[in-house]
């Protein structure tokens, strides 16, 4: 039997469109707009001026913060201008413009294609390049890499646990990046075990990608301590609680982190950034993103530049169809719907999915009927239906006792709702209430 | 173009599940008991049917417009469920009159008063049976006898189920072992001809409609299972005991057991929302169904049982949660 988490899930159609395309490196943009905000926590520094000459690899803007992360120029050109600039969602946000000439790499970075198997860097200096370089969840979630490898006093990690589920619908980056890039990846793995000090690593694939699994297994097959668990398929499996449960059979307890179990838990995409920083000194600026939507004429996995505009990636793809009616950055469960499409991508661009009507229409909701299949479909054991009155009455202590803060805003009760009610929308809304509350009450 | 793009929060994709598909479902799994009430008991089963599913169907239509203006959606089959669920419920003779103040009950009182579906605490169509039961009991309780009543509906000749049989000849005295002679074989009760209402009686039909709820994932296996298995087992455990009249298999296959296990004892509206809470509340069913049978006033008992276990059912949402992820991390106290 294969293994999976116990609680809830459900099993959207994968529609994984894109999983045996190969992955093509997308052209320099004209101009590069690199957000200094693409992490979890404080946003960066910025450390160059306008109409500064700038190499690709080159720091742009420096970590403000322990929980923060540096940036670099994605391109080698001219700073345009430092101002604030329309993010996925319409919102303005402080970025700098750079305009491209061309790709002339900063010094000391190595851009052959040798593989460095060898890990001569000790945990300190390995977690450092990764800081330095500016590496973050790639999975979406964008948390900086080095704050998980540094646990906090009292608590050691003994498992590695790395995702290479992808559970969420249409998205094949990181099937891909397994397929493409298999050795660094297990590269990376080592690195990251020697960084964090545990003797176990485990890569974590969903069943429905058996060629990455084999290709993982034979890679892993002569390492000591990695292993390859496949995983039977079911949503949301990526949610770092449900993978550990999956994997190592253990439940983080409600409001801690994995590492209150002792596990860590990083994205395979991560995994080869980490390899690039420190065999390669390569830091972060691109990653491959899945450009997807049956409506697409030509889907694709693309090498991306940070900074490029997705209308470019959409051009790639065949241009925008007629029926569009959304267009989402990352999957159809947890990502968000984009406003403009002059956006660029960031970090944790995982995938950009062009939907037409009929796939992505929202009905109208109606009174609830009490079947509790949102109950039953819930991987944190909550009750969706209920949280969702107690939202709307706003009643703020049974919202908390019904552990509303343990959410993990992964769409399986709205997916499911028989009565097509807006489960996660007022869920959502209780959280972004109650959350500060909870927070400052703590410290 | 893109002023047209929406920007609704995730997820951006649904299931597909509605609650019509739901009900239309349920619709579909009663279709077989329907079709064999009709074998078994010819015109009558389908007057009643028709009266009662049309009887709903207008009242609903009737109250939710004029009474409480309201736009009325009997297009989500609720009303036609309700009174499929009636018609199976009462005996094939039974006077259009009393079906329709029956249906009035079941809709208005049972399931409209409380703000309509999903709101309702009670099961519209057991509450209806209930009160019929109990306003009109000589015409409830004299069911008309199977395969040779096809071609009448008022008139037709009737007998007894066989609980009541059985419960009638154990209060004047008779011999347990001789009544059993009197009950229909096993086999008739499995296939429903016997004497009884519209629905109850052929478990082979029910059982059908069950496995097509649970495969189309309209219901789970835990009301209905345990329901079932609590009678067995108590029944079994009550015979070994040496109660009169306890006989597991003669207990489940009539007086509407499994009718009541798969189609009324599941309503969505009225049973717990959670796994476990599922659980408790059948074995509530089938603990009342069987005391109810034995020691009861009534030959059978799954109905009120059912409709008690409804009233617990706000109870057990409050008090059986999901099992939770994680529990809640110790906080330790701080020693100085
Ligand atoms: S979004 Fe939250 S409440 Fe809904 S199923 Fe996921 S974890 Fe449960
Ligand atoms: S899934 Fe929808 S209709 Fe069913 S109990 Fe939950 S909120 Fe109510």
């Amino acid at each position: 039997m294969l293994k999976t988490f116990a609680l809830g899930g459900i099993h959207p159609k994968e529609n994984k469109l894109t999983a045996k395309i190969p992955c093509e490196y997308q052209p320099l943009p004209k101009e590069a707009v690199v957000m200094v905000s693409q992490h979890i926590g404080a946003p960066a520094t910025v450390v160059v001026q306008k109409g500064d000459e700038v190499k690709t690899g080159q720091i742009v803007a420096k970590q403000g913060g322990f929980i923060s992360s540096n940036i670099h120029s994605p391109v080698s050109g001219v700073v345009k201008k430092i101002e604030p600039v329309a993010d996925a969602g319409g919102v303005k946000r402080n970025a700098i413009t750079i305009e491209v000439t061309g790709d002339d790499w900063a010094e000391g970075i190595d851009r052959s294609e040798n593989l460095i198997e060898e890990i001569k860097d000790d945990a300190k200096t390995i977690i450092q390049k990764i800081s330095d370089a500016g590496i973050v969840g790639m999975g979406g979630a964008t948390f900086p890499s080095h704050v998980k490898l540094m646990p906090p006093p009292g608590k050691t990690a003994k498992y590695l646990v790395i995702n290479g589920v992808e559970c969420e619908p249409y998205l094949t980056s990181d099937h891909r990046l397994m397929l493409e890039k298999g050795p660094e990846i297990v590269v990376g793995i080592e690195i990251l075990m020697v960084a964090l000090g545990v003797k176990q690593a485990f890569i974590g694939i969903e069943n429905n990608k058996p060629d990455a699994i084999k290709a993982m297994k034979k890679l892993t097959s002569k390492k000591k301590g990695i292993k390859v668990i496949p995983l039977k398929v079911q949503y949301p499996q990526g949610g770092e609680k449900q993978l550990i449960k999956a994997i190592l059979n253990k439940e983080v307890p409600s409001g801690a982190l994995p590492i209150e179990v002792g596990a860590v838990v990083q994205n395979v995409g991560t995994a080869f950034a980490v390899y690039e920083a420190v065999q390669k000194n390569k830091p972060l600026i691109e990653r491959v993103v899945t450009i997807t939507g049956k409506h697409l004429s030509s889907p694709k996995n693309l090498w991306v530049r940070i900074g490029t505009p997705v209308s470019s990636l959409i051009e790639a793809a065949g241009g925008l169809p007629e029926s569009t009616v959304k267009i989402i950055s990352g999957g159809p469960m947890m990502g968000k719907a984009m406003s403009n499409l002059n956006a660029p991508v960031t970090k944790g661009t995982s995938g950009i999915l062009v939907m037409a009507e009929p796939d992505t229409a929202r009905k109208p909701a109606s009174e609830c009927i009490r079947c509790g299949k949102c109950v039953t479909v819930c991987p944190m054991g909550l009750q969706p239906y209920a949280l969702m009155v107690y939202g709307i009455k706003q009643m703020y202590d049974k919202l908390e006792a019904g552990k509303v803060m343990d959410c993990i805003e992964c769409g399986s009760c709205s997916y499911t709702c028989p009565a097509n009610r807006e489960l996660l929308d007022y869920i959502r809304l209780s959280k972004s209430r109650l959350g500060p509350f909870i927070r400052n009450r703590k410290s | 173009m893109m002023q047209f793009l929406k920007v609704s929060p995730s997820p951006h994709i649904h299931s597909g599940d509605s609650v019509k598909r739901n009900m239309y479902g349920v619709i579909i799994a009663m279709i077989p008991v329907f079709l064999m009430s009709l074998y078994t008991f010819g015109l009558g089963a389908l007057v009643v049917m028709l009266t009662s599913v049309l009887a709903c169907m207008f009242f609903e239509y009737l109250i939710v417009r004029f009474l409480l203006k309201q736009q009325p959606s009997l297009s989500d089959g609720s009303a036609i469920i309700t009174g499929m669920l009636l018609a199976f419920n009462i005996p094939t003779n039974l006077p259009v009159w009393i079906i329709l103040i029956g249906s009035l009950f079941a809709i208005g009182v049972a399931k409209l008063s409380y703000g309509g579906l999903g709101r309702n605490l009670f099961n519209p169509a057991l509450a209806g049976r209930v009160f019929m039961l109990i306003s009109f009991p000589v015409q409830m309780t004299s069911w008309p006898l199977p395969l040779v009543n096809r071609g009448l509906y008022i008139d037709a000749t009737t007998g007894a189920t066989p609980l009541a049989i059985i419960k009638e000849g154990l209060k004047n005295g008779q011999d347990y072992a001789e009544l059993l002679e009197k009950v229909p074989s096993y086999f008739d009760m499995l296939f429903g001809f016997t004497a009884g209402s519209a629905g109850e009686m052929s478990a082979v039909a029910i059982l059908l409609g069950l496995a097509y709820m649970l495969w189309r994932k309209i219901i789970t296996w835990h009301i209905p299972l345990t329901i079932i298995m609590t009678i067995f087992m108590l029944t079994g455990l009550l015979k070994f005991a040496g109660a009169p009249a306890a006989d597991p298999i003669l207990y489940i296959l009539s007086g509407g057991a499994l009718l009541g296990a798969v189609f009324m004892a599941t309503d969505y509206v009225t049973s717990p929302m959670t796994a476990r809470g599922m659980i408790v509340y059948a074995l509530g069913i089938g603990v009342l169904t069987v005391v109810i049978r034995i020691y009861g006033a009534y030959p059978e008992g799954i109905s009120f049982a059912i409709l008690i276990m409804n009233a617990f059912t706000p109870l057990i949402n409050t008090y059986i949660k999901p099992p939770m992820f994680g529990k809640p991390v110790k906080v330790k106290a701080v020693t100085k």
